[in-house]
């Protein structure tokens, strides 16, 4: 089985800070990290591929730097790693970026499985997961949960949703968005690391995967950020301090108020 | 000029608050434009009822798709039904709920569309002089507001954050036009449902619930999360947690509030011993009201409650509980 992990490299939440002055993302630039969210994808990629004798293939469109990320997903456990960059690419919003990842896909050729984390902790929209699959034409199930069975084409998963967990049979060749709750991730293991050392990230452009120019980068994106803006996210607490019988009756009482106008609209 | 949609939720039957909140919101889109606004709801059957609540929200049409094969949903039936209707009216709008719903299927059926989408909006408005629809959201846990449009390409499609606007009020007085959409079944579709699980001991999603009570590590241990368990079932409320509090398995994944767990806007988010980390706060900065119940001053969520009490939980909340009950019993 050939599992394919598209794989993002996010900025540090905790790095992002906002210029206050221009309102813009300061991204301080060594404060990067494989997005959280897509070592679930790896994790399950690596238990299914390893039950299958199969082999898990990390690709990422990003930056030269987003090689690092690459890295971390071979010492995991893939066993091949592309990294798709170029100048071109650069503005891409998730419909140019399914494009390019639905290209590359077709370029390294054959593939049962696509696993993609739920969605990337930066931008946040969930989006390309279910683009890639639209460019490939192949069957789509989001929020997987966990994997049931595989027997030959046919795979039984469930997925969260709003109203519980969901079975969905589907058939192969598929792509499936996971939650955390399907696993959990390993750490890298020193064998790993080494064997992440002596393989080769392997670097593809925009020409290397036969991209329409006019599909992918800024010009090839539909949509246009026109204005950022810090939200005002201070707001001023009424505090009460219940440090003795007193003072806590009057703020649970206080408190029981304000659920009581939640009630009464 | 082309039309506003929207496209409806059905659940069990009924129609999901989301679908009515999507038509409050696009019906001044469209009285700005000057356009008729369309509702497409695709489920099994939909009874009268239901249709005439999405008049009474504002629909002036409705494209009703009724076929077996579009409950439960999966991606394929669904999409090829809207692709042959966009094909057929060509509407300069569409919007569906930021639900795993509208998450799945749009960003899907908009690469099938060569268009734009924007995600998990909070806030949409019409641009002047251009007619753009201009797409608000949070991004980077909630840090910016960005604004985007997809000028040159139609349609322009986002997802709307659930509870980001009130429901609209109902006039069952307005007329509105019902058109049955034909459904031709795929002939082959790759997904097929099998069932459902429904949650155990919880009434809806924590994305749909007005009250969100939740704990973090301040619990200490997991018998005493039952003190927020206790405390949301007296108030109606659903269960939300901290990552450390699922990580440490005192809450399942789909209660977990945040960065990596859920995002919400509910009426009132009662934390009680969360210090509110950054990562954490990204999950609830579109909550109206924000309560606070912490021992520590100077802990992170202060920043952003509207109302905090600070000292013991393992005091306060059972006081809470108990003043809940007397007072309801006076009442
Ligand atoms: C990539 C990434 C993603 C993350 N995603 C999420 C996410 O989605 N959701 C999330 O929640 N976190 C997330 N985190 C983790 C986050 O950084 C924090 O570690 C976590 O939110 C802390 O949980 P907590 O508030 O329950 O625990 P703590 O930070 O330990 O807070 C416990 C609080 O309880 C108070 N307390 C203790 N005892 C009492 C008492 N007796 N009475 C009253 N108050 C008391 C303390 O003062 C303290 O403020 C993420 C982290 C990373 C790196
Ligand atoms: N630039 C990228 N390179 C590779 N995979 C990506 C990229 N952007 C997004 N993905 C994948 O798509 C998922 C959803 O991302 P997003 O739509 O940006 O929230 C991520 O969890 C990744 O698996």
């Amino acid at each position: 089985m050939h599992i394919i992990v598209p794989i993002k490299q996010v900025p540090q939440s905790s790095a992002v800070k906002m210029d206050p002055v221009t309102g813009t993302m300061i991204r301080s630039g060594s404060a990067a990290t494989l997005n959280p969210l897509d070592l679930y994808a790896l994790e399950t990629a690596l238990c299914l591929s390893e039950r299958s004798a199969g082999s898990v293939t990390a690709l990422t469109m990003g930056p030269p730097s987003a090689a690092q990320i690459l890295k971390e997903a071979l010492s995991m456990g893939a066993s091949r790693a592309i990294l798709l960059t170029d100048r071109l690419f650069g503005g891409s919003d998730t419909y140019a970026t399914s494009y390019a990842l639905s290209k590359a896909i077709e370029h390294i050729g054959s593939f049962d499985l696509i696993i993609t984390g739920e969605r990337a902790t930066d931008g946040d929209t969930a989006q390309v997961g279910p683009g890639i699959a639209a460019w490939l034409d192949v069957a789509l199930v989001t929020y997987v949960s966990a994997i049931n069975t595989i027997v030959d084409r046919t795979m039984e998963v469930e997925r969260l949703t709003e109203e519980g967990y969901q079975a969905v049979r589907l058939t192969l060749p598929a792509l499936i968005s996971v939650v955390k709750e399907i696993a959990i991730p390993r750490l890298p293991t020193l064998r790993g690391k080494k064997r992440a050392m002596n393989t080769p990230i392997e670097e593809w452009d925009a020409r290397t995967i036969g991209a329409d120019i006019g599909k992918i980068g800024l010009k090839g994106s539909p949509t246009r950020v026109v204005k950022i803006e810090s939200p005002k996210v201070a707001r001023t607490a009424e505090v009460h301090i219940a440090s003795d019988e007193d003072s806590m009756k009057g703020a649970v009482d206080r408190l029981i108020d304000i659920i009581e106008e939640v009630y009464h609209g | 000029m082309a039309d506003v949609w929207t496209i409806a939720e059905v659940s069990g039957g009924v129609l999901k608050e989301i679908s009515l909140e999507l038509l409050g919101r696009a019906r001044t889109l469209a009285d700005t434009l000057g356009v008729r606004l369309a509702s497409v709801a695709l489920t099994s059957h939909l009874n009268e009822d239901q249709v005439e609540r999405l008049a009474a929200s504002g629909a002036d049409v409705i494209y009703l798709g009724q076929d077996s094969t579009l409950e439960p949903f999966t991606v394929s039936a669904h999409a090829s039904a809207l692709m042959a209707l966009v094909a057929e009216h060509s509407p300069q709008i569409i919007l569906a709920g930021a639900t795993t719903y509208g998450r799945t299927l749009l960003p899907y059926l908009a690469v099938k569309l060569s268009c734009g989408l924007t995600a998990d909006c909070t806030d949409l408005a019409i641009e002047e002089g251009s007619g753009n629809l201009l797409q608000i959201r949070p991004a980077i846990g909630g840090n910016i507001m960005a604004t985007i449009k997809s000028p040159n390409h139609r349609p322009q499609m986002a997802t709307i954050r659930p509870r980001s606007t009130p429901l609209p009020s109902l006039d069952y007085s307005r007329t509105c036009t019902v058109c049955h959409v034909p459904i031709t079944a795929a002939v082959h579709n790759p997904t097929h449902v099998l069932g459902l699980r429904p949650f155990v001991g919880q009434q809806r999603s924590i994305e749909d619930a007005e009250i969100v009570v939740a704990g973090g590590k301040g619990l200490k241990k997991r018998d005493n999360f039952a003190l927020v368990e206790d405390l949301a079932s007296l108030l109606g409320a659903e269960v939300g947690a901290s990552r450390d509090a699922v990580d440490r398995g005192w809450a399942t994944y789909p209660h977990q509030v945040g960065l990596s767990g859920k995002t919400i806007s509910p009426e009132l988010y009662i934390a009680i011993g969360i210090s509110g980390a950054i990562q954490h706060l990204a999950g609830i900065k579109t909550a109206k009201r924000i309560v606070a119940i912490n021992n520590d001053r100077d802990a992170n969520i202060m920043a952003i409650a509207d109302y905090a009490i600070i000292g013991d939980l393992f005091a306060i909340v059972p006081l809470l509980a108990k003043r809940l009950q007397e007072r309801r019993k006076t009442q």
